[in-house]
């Protein structure tokens, strides 16, 4: 079975390009200064492949796969809560 | 290898578990501060053999959760420190860039060993091979003279080195000190990605506790978790410090054990209400309340959230009748935009939109002005979307201050500015408060 995963944006190396939002809008929106919002449903099987696509073209390499529950949107995370970079998403999917 | 001043010894110095204060014990109004040997012959030596094997599970125990503002329980923090293996380092975090906040420099000004007590005891109880002691430039000399009587008296077994942390809000935030003391811009990193307490200074696993969570560490090293516990509640266990601003003779840093009442800790007598309007609890970042909430009140970090505020590390502001709040509201909200970090795109537009929103209600024509739907759309767009929490903090300031100033906010827009714009700042900016101890304390009846 697939571990659960949730994206989440490094809101430092985020530049606002807004292609994350084009190439997965079934989760990613854009505010009104184009940064991306990212929900905090559940990314489907049928997703994966928009989610890794995305997270491979974004030009700043702010967007990051993890395995952590979902708790901590793309604030600091909470305290105590480890979180871990998966290093592969999707197949064909870079490795970062 | 111990003090050739004073030898471990569980009985010297103990003071009686319900007496009070505790931190600020012996401290004098003005005084100056507490050396080294003063120092030991009030609180006794600490015995950092039991503290290397019993610590953790003392602190465990006790209860003891961090003052900085997160409140984090203490031991989980160590364990998840210890955990890597690998030997780690402990920071004292003495950026306090909290302007309404005064306690930490008080500590380290005053009673600067308990603080650096509590490093030692922590590098022995994890593990760690180094002590960085992160202090703003008015108490460098101090610490650095405090450091070297430890070092001479061979009080430690780690070193204790102390490293200048430069001034501004944004500082002491935990990451922004780990890159501060590596010689980079002390500027917050995003943590979920690279967790301090894996990684941090030089790679190491990083211990940041600011300095009053690490004087309570002092006194639980000394005197165990019963001691500990027989002040404050069951649930929220031992006293705090808190820096209150905007009573009758300035700022005042005082201790309470947790659990009391804040009419009582703050002296607020049936005249409250006409003396203030409002309250600010936890600095910048923290809510307003109404005075009747805050008469209500008792002090605890679990009851202020049961009523959506929080006492951040300890501070309440008292607001009187004199200001226009919402003049008030917005040169924080100003002053909190200048000192974003200027990293994440969602705080930098954000904090800026809302900086304006605020400048119009508080200041300008009617028509001129942001609507509250507008303001609390904005605090709701740049939660929770920063590296840091700088703009969470933002958004629960003006958030709560929308609340309690609604009928401010309407005669605003319906009438224009209040005479009461102009009235001098009550809250502090830069500078540092002149914080004097109170000399007074308070505990459960």
């Amino acid at each position: 079975m697939r571990r659960a995963f949730r994206i989440v944006v490094d809101p430092i190396a985020c530049c606002g390009e807004g292609l994350c939002a084009e190439l997965f809008p079934e989760r990613i929106s854009l505010d009104p200064w184009g940064f991306p919002i990212l929900s905090d449903e559940p990314i489907t099987a049928d997703l994966v492949e928009h989610a890794g696509r995305a997270v491979d073209m974004c030009p700043h390499l702010a967007l990051h796969v993890m395995d952590a529950p979902a708790n901590a949107g793309t604030g600091g995370g909470r305290p105590g809560e480890p979180a871990r970079l998966v290093a592969r998403l999707a197949p064909g999917g870079r490795r970062r | 290898m111990t003090s050739t001043l004073v030898r471990p010894d569980a009985t010297l110095g103990r003071p009686e578990p319900t007496a009070m204060p505790r931190l600020l014990r012996g401290l004098g109004r003005d005084g100056g501060t507490v050396g080294l040997g003063e120092h030991l012959e009030r609180w006794g030596a600490m015995d950092l053999r039991w503290a290397r094997q019993h610590l953790g599970s003392e602190l465990e125990a006790s209860g003891l959760r961090g003052h900085g503002g997160a409140g984090f329980p203490v031991a989980a923090k160590w364990r998840s420190v210890a955990r890597s293996g690998r030997r780690p380092i402990v920071v004292v975090n003495g950026a306090e860039g909290e302007p309404a906040s005064a306690k930490d420099a008080l500590l380290l000004a005053r009673t600067p060993h308990l603080v650096l007590d509590g490093a030692a005891a922590a590098a022995a109880s994890i593990g760690a091979g180094r002590v960085l002691a992160y202090v703003p430039h008015h108490l460098l000399e101090g610490v650095q003279a405090a450091a070297g009587a430890r070092r001479r008296h061979r009080l430690d077994p780690v070193d204790i080195e102390v490293r200048e942390a430069p001034e501004g809000f944004i500082s002491g935030q935990e990451s922004a000190a780990v890159n501060g003391l590596q010689g980079r811009p002390a500027l917050p990193s995003f943590i979920v990605l690279r967790p301090i307490r894996e990684r941090g200074v030089e790679g190491r696993p990083t211990l940041v506790h600011n300095a009053e969570t690490l004087a309570h560490v002092a006194l639980v090293a000394r005197y165990g978790a019963a001691w500990f516990g027989a002040l404050g509640t069951e649930r929220a266990p031992g006293t705090t410090l808190l820096t209150v601003t905007g009573r009758p003779g300035g700022p005042v840093v005082q201790e309470a054990a947790l659990g009391t009442p804040l009419r009582e800790v703050l002296g607020l007598g049936p005249d409250a209400r006409r003396r203030y309007q409002a309250a600010l609890l936890g600095g910048y970042g923290g809510t307003w309340v109404d005075i009747d909430t805050l008469l209500e009140l008792e002090l605890s970090e679990e009851a202020a959230r049961r009523r959506s505020a929080t006492l951040g590390p300890g501070i309440v502001v008292l607001l009187g009748h004199d200001s226009c709040p919402l003049a008030e509201v917005a040169r924080v909200v100003r002053y909190m935009n200048g000192e974003s970090a200027g990293q994440c795109g969602p705080c930098v537009h954000g904090l800026g939109a809302l900086d304006q929103a605020l400048q119009s209600v508080a200041f300008h024509a009617p028509e001129h002005q942001a609507s509250v739907g507008s303001i609390t759309q904005l605090c709701a767009l740049v939660e929770g979307r920063g590296a840091c929490r700088h703009p969470d903090g933002v958004s629960r300031f003006v958030t709560s201050a929308c609340a309690v100033f609604a009928s401010e906010l309407a005669a605003h827009r319906r009438l224009g500015p209040c005479g009461r714009i102009g009235a001098p700042s009550a809250l502090p900016f830069g500078g540092r408060p002149e914080a004097r101890h109170a000399g007074r304390a308070t505990r459960p009846r």
